[in-house]
């Protein structure tokens, strides 16, 4: 093992957030190496979609750090925006920009922020939609889109900054179980390629067979965690068998 | 006029009474070729002038005060509060009287065309603000996130991805407070702007033709803004966009 493997990509540490009394994020820590696949369960309101909005800062944590490559880019000023490229994210109602069709959503954040030419961007972005399969869309509105093509978008537009980590938002909450197909299809193709991905999911099978970790978060603190693998029978599950089995129940 | 009224209902009978009105009618025709027509021409290019100039910088301005009001920091949108507050709420002949006959008293003299311009661009301001604020504040704050997370620093965000919904979906508001505008310019006249209406009044006065000559701007007035009319529902298709604004295309 050499050592760019051995620095993790993004190492978070004591992490803290509360809205006035509400403790959000009680000092969450750990870290993802390249390539691994950490899989956030839990109840609703816990504090999983907080945490990966506190990774890339779109939500100021009240304490802690986040360390991108070993950088700290917690109190990073202005130079955040560089950092939040190398972390694509995900969002459970896909965010596309409603007002730019298919391509040209891919295209403006590589004209802008990476400032490429607009035969590039243009290559680029065709080339990303290839990959999600929604090239035949590439002139289509985001309100023309079904929600499973809006969110292999969405992905696409992430891809195209050639992000070093992926943060997925509850990506499938939004949709009926065929379009959650479509979109775990191109998630699992990501996951083969070597990306590295954090995950908030409620989709218990998918994230067990996805998942190099499974973390279960529950008022705001990991309380379990570990392969998911052990879930069935190890005596570190108790709590996750108890809300997966919540779950089958329903 | 009331002569020839009188003569064609005292001689009695249908066809004398045609006569005598397409006689009168023929003998005003000098009067509108010669006098009320080419002073109300000129009055209508000066009007033209006032709102072709106000437009523009109204619209920007407005949009500088909306922005400032939803994403300024606070000094800035307490400064924008306080513009619109104080020129939405001060009447437009009132603020004339202001800029015209209250500035030289302080040494300022801006002269009657400037006195109008100004005091057009502000009033028209402050109320394009309302409208372009409303619109900012409807576009989803996922739309913000989402461009955030691509590494668009904030002012990128709203300029490349708020301000074009926002553009799209004030238009019927902003286009709305153009059309007033063409109206209210008519207030040029009392800081001694000779445009549509004070043309009008002077031809009006002069030759004693109250009725030809107010009816004459009306319809002026009336064509102006069938003209914008025509060309804002044009516009609204143009930059119609499915999920935006307009309707969707199917």
């Amino acid at each position: 093992m050499n050592n760019t493997t051995d620095i993790p990509i993004l190492r978070v540490e004591n992490l803290c957030k509360s809205y006035g009394d509400l403790h959000v994020l009680k000092n969450v820590s750990f870290e993802i190496r390249r390539g691994e696949k950490k899989v956030f369960v839990g109840p609703s309101g816990t504090g999983k979609s907080t945490l990966l909005r506190c990774i890339n800062q779109l939500t100021v944590p009240d304490s802690g750090f986040v360390y991108l490559n070993g950088e700290e880019i917690t109190n990073s000023g202005k130079k955040i925006n560089e950092y939040r490229q190398k972390m694509g994210m995900v969002f459970q109602n896909f965010n596309l920009f409603d007002h730019l069709t298919a391509v040209r959503n891919i295209e403006l954040a590589l004209l802008k922020v990476k400032k490429m030419s607009k035969a590039d961007a243009h290559k680029k972005a065709m080339d990303e939609l290839e990959r999600v399969g929604m090239a035949d869309r590439a002139d289509f509105y985001p309100a023309q889109l079904s929600g499973g093509q809006a969110q292999r978008v969405s992905i696409a537009r992430a891809l195209a900054m050639d992000p070093e980590v992926m943060l997925f938002d509850e990506p499938t909450s939004a949709l009926d179980p065929e379009l959650k197909r479509e979109v775990m299809e191109v998630m699992r193709k990501l996951a083969e390629g070597g990306m590295t991905c954090i995950v908030v999911t409620h989709e218990m099978k998918f994230a067990t067979s996805f998942a190099t970790e499974i973390l279960l978060m529950e008022k705001g603190e990991i309380v379990e965690r570990g392969n998911p693998a052990d879930i069935p029978t190890s005596p570190n599950f108790v709590r996750t068998r108890e809300f997966m089995g919540s779950y089958v129940e329903e | 006029m009331s002569e020839a009224v009188n003569i064609t209902v005292s001689s009695g009978g249908f066809d004398a009474v045609v006569q005598g009105i397409i006689d009168y009618f023929v003998s005003q025709i000098p009067f509108w070729q010669d006098i009320l027509l080419p002073a109300l021409f000129d009055g209508l290019f000066v009007t033209l002038q006032l709102v072709l100039l106000t437009a523009p910088f109204g619209f920007i301005l407005g949009m500088l005060v909306a922005v400032s009001r939803v994403y300024g920091p606070k000094p800035l949108k307490w400064l924008a509060k306080l513009y619109v507050i104080f020129f939405r709420g001060c009447p437009l002949l009132v603020l004339l009287f202001i800029l015209y006959f209250g500035l030289p008293s302080i040494g300022i003299v801006l002269g009657s065309y400037l006195s109008a311009l100004f005091g057009f661009i502000l009033c028209n301001s402050a109320y394009n603000s309302e409208y372009l604020r409303g619109a900012l504040q409807s576009v989803k704050q996922g739309q913000m996130t989402a461009a955030r997370s691509l590494g668009m620093n904030k002012i990128q965000a709203i300029f490349y991805v708020i301000i074009p919904q926002a553009l799209r979906r004030a238009l019927p508001g902003v286009s709305n407070e153009f059309i007033y505008l063409i109206k209210y310019s008519s207030l040029a006249y009392v800081v001694t702007v000779i445009e549509l209406t004070g043309a009008a009044k002077i031809i009006a006065s002069k030759y004693f033709m109250y009725f030809e000559a107010f009816a004459a701007v009306g319809i002026f007035y009336l064509v102006l803004v069938t003209i914008a009319t025509v060309g804002i529902h044009f516009l609204e298709k143009k930059l119609a966009i499915p999920g935006v604004s307009g309707v969707i295309n199917k």
